[in-house]
């Protein structure tokens, strides 16, 4: 028993435990499901495009669990963003459309960020207040009314298009998982966020610009929900107030169950891509078996239970 | 003294809200000299300490660094003049390698690339440690798996290895065995041969009677005096630290 025991503390169940999990639910839907086309090509293909946006956020997030903010505010900024560049859209063309969405998602992080760093506010209230400041602001910006997004270029590059026979949601996705993870591994801001989340005063002590690197995730996170805003407004060829709406369980949930701690200091952006194709293919499984909304709500509830439990289990050891 | 001194401290006070926690304190630190802070618990050492490294600012009176009045307004300015800080509390981050720590806030980079030259890092850690003869697993350990006296190692390999002008240390040897405690000396000794300037607080006298050039001694705040080590002995330091003779 003590063997074991000890077996299991050296293993850091926390770093593989989203690798096994993707594995055994994708065997569970690839046999349960294997009639109802789980496995076809096309399927598979859906999911990862369905989750483009979900892990654009995901990443963004990883810096800011890793500098021990949160922010709750980036399924707003999705909506606000995907609206602005539409409007934008319509009104000159599809790059100031990018610019005004990308800039909006930039502004608002760096607004959350200002507060949290030089204020000293809990990022917890300043993202949970203009959560639902940005909201409101997304249904009052069009009336509710949902805003077409003709520009082919635009639903080319950020929705339905493909390069090179890749799907351009693939590219975006896969591409910015390899660009933050490049800058979470391998760079000093990546290093200096991780320092900043696992002992701040150390961080600062020792140089670092510990306000700067608060402020910094928070609008990294800003323009990774713009992003997915565009990448939204792409795929779906229209901009709504809904955007975003339901992506802060799924996305944190993505995080979390990656490998990356709530209490900062360490993270992973594999794992949240990781995290994200699990949520997402948990997503396509359950609706393929036929679970309503709500029962997929429940069940997305327990994983994110599952997940927390573990991660406390790891950071008391 | 023909030498300009490293560190000028005059008239020194802090105030927290309406504790004074150092008052009217003065004290001239030369190259190669070691002066020994004592007190007991709350006299202000650590206040003062924190003061000439940037974290505190003083409530009144003047810091002068190689005769030029400076004020630091952050930790990392007096690092940037050579001033080193073992803290009492540590300062190490515990989820990052011990690498990364003895690296923070100075990673070093690839040639003519943004990224981290983990690689060298990682290897001048190791001769690091091993220099300092700090018993670790290697320098890729996590500083959480690490015992106290190991973390307390890595502290002061840190600031040993960076310290070029000056390096504080605040009871550098509180969490070390005997063997662990005559390395760190031989290291301070180490650092006097280099003409850095060494303030220590130590609550063991014997340490302080070993090392140091000077004591100085506060009581509750209050500077109550300076004594060349060659020319006082334990005695005369209790009294004047309980405040009774
Ligand atoms: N940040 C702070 N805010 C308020 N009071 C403080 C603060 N830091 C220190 N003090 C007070 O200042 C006094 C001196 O504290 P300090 O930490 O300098 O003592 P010390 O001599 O280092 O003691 P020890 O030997 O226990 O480490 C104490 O009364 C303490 O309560
Ligand atoms: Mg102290």
């Amino acid at each position: 028993m003590e063997q074991v025991k000890k077996i299991f503390a050296r293993f850091d169940l926390q770093q593989y435990v989203v690798y096994v999990g993707f594995l055994l639910i994708f065997l569970y839907f690839a046999v349960t499901l294997h009639d109802d086309g789980f496995l076809t090509q096309r399927n598979l293909t859906n999911i990862v495009l369905q989750t483009a946006p979900a892990t654009i956020m995901a990443i963004g997030l990883v810096f800011v669990l890793s500098a021990r903010e949160i922010d709750l505010s980036f399924g707003s900024i999705v909506a606000v963003a995907a609206l602005s560049a539409a409007v934008v859209m319509q009104e000159y063309n599809m790059f100031l459309g990018i610019a005004a969405g990308l800039g909006v998602g930039l502004a608002i992080g760096l607004f959350n960020g200002v507060l949290v760093a030089y204020l000293r506010l809990p990022s917890f209230l300043v993202t949970l207040a203009t959560m639902g400041l940005f909201a409101g602001v997304a249904r009052t910006l069009t009336n509710l009314r949902s805003i077409p997004v003709i520009d082919s270029g635009f639903t080319g590059f950020f929705g339905a298009g493909s390069f090179l026979g890749v799907p351009s949601l693939v590219w975006w996705s896969f591409g910015a998982v390899i660009v933050g993870h490049y800058i979470y591994r391998e760079t000093r801001f990546g290093a200096h966020v991780l320092a900043t989340g696992d002992n701040a005063r150390a961080a600062q002590v020792s140089g670092i610009k510990v306000p700067r690197i608060r402020v910094a995730v928070l609008a990294l996170s800003g323009v990774c929900a713009g992003l997915a805003g565009l990448l939204y407004a792409g795929r779906l060829q229209a901009a709504k107030y809904t955007l975003g709406e339901t992506d802060l369980m799924t996305v944190i949930a993505a995080v979390i169950v990656g490998g990356t701690l709530l209490s900062g200091g360490k993270g992973t952006v594999i794992g949240a891509l990781v995290g994200s194709l699990l949520m997402g293919m948990l997503n396509n499984g359950l609706i393929l078996q036929g679970l309503s909304v709500s029962d997929q709500m429940i069940v997305r509830g327990i994983i994110i239970l599952v997940a927390v439990a573990v991660s406390l289990r790891d950071t008391n050891h | 003294m023909e030498t300009q001194p490293l560190l000028e401290l005059s008239h020194i006070r802090k105030q927290f809200g309406g504790v004074v926690a150092v008052e009217d304190f003065s004290l001239d630190l030369h190259p190669g000299e070691i002066v020994a802070l004592v007190g007991d618990n709350g006299a202000g050492k650590s206040t003062l300490i924190k003061m000439i490294s940037g974290v505190y600012q003083p409530t009144d009176g003047a810091i002068r660094l190689s005769g030029e009045t400076v004020s630091f307004t952050d930790a990392s300015e007096a690092r940037a003049r050579g001033i080193e800080v073992v803290y009492q509390d540590l300062a190490l981050a515990d989820q990052q390698p011990v690498y990364m720590n003895l690296f923070l806030g100075r990673e070093k980079l690839m040639k003519g690339l943004p990224l981290l030259d983990r690689r060298s890092m990682v290897k001048e850690a190791q001769q690091l440690v091993e220099d300092l003869d700090v018993r670790i697993p290697s320098a890729k350990a996590t500083i959480r798996d690490l015992s106290g006296g190991q973390r307390q190692g890595i502290a002061i390999a840190r600031a040993t290895h960076w310290a070029k002008q000056l390096i504080l240390l605040d009871e550098p040897t509180a969490a070390l065995g005997v063997a662990e405690t005559a390395k760190v000396e031989k290291q301070i000794a180490a650092l006097k041969e280099r003409n850095v300037a060494i303030l220590i607080i130590s609550h063991s006298l014997d340490q302080v009677f070993r090392l140091s050039d000077r004591i100085c001694v506060l009581r509750r705040g209050q500077q109550i005096g300076i004594r060349e080590t060659a020319k006082t002995d334990k005695n005369e330091i209790v009294a004047m630290i309980t405040g009774v003779n």
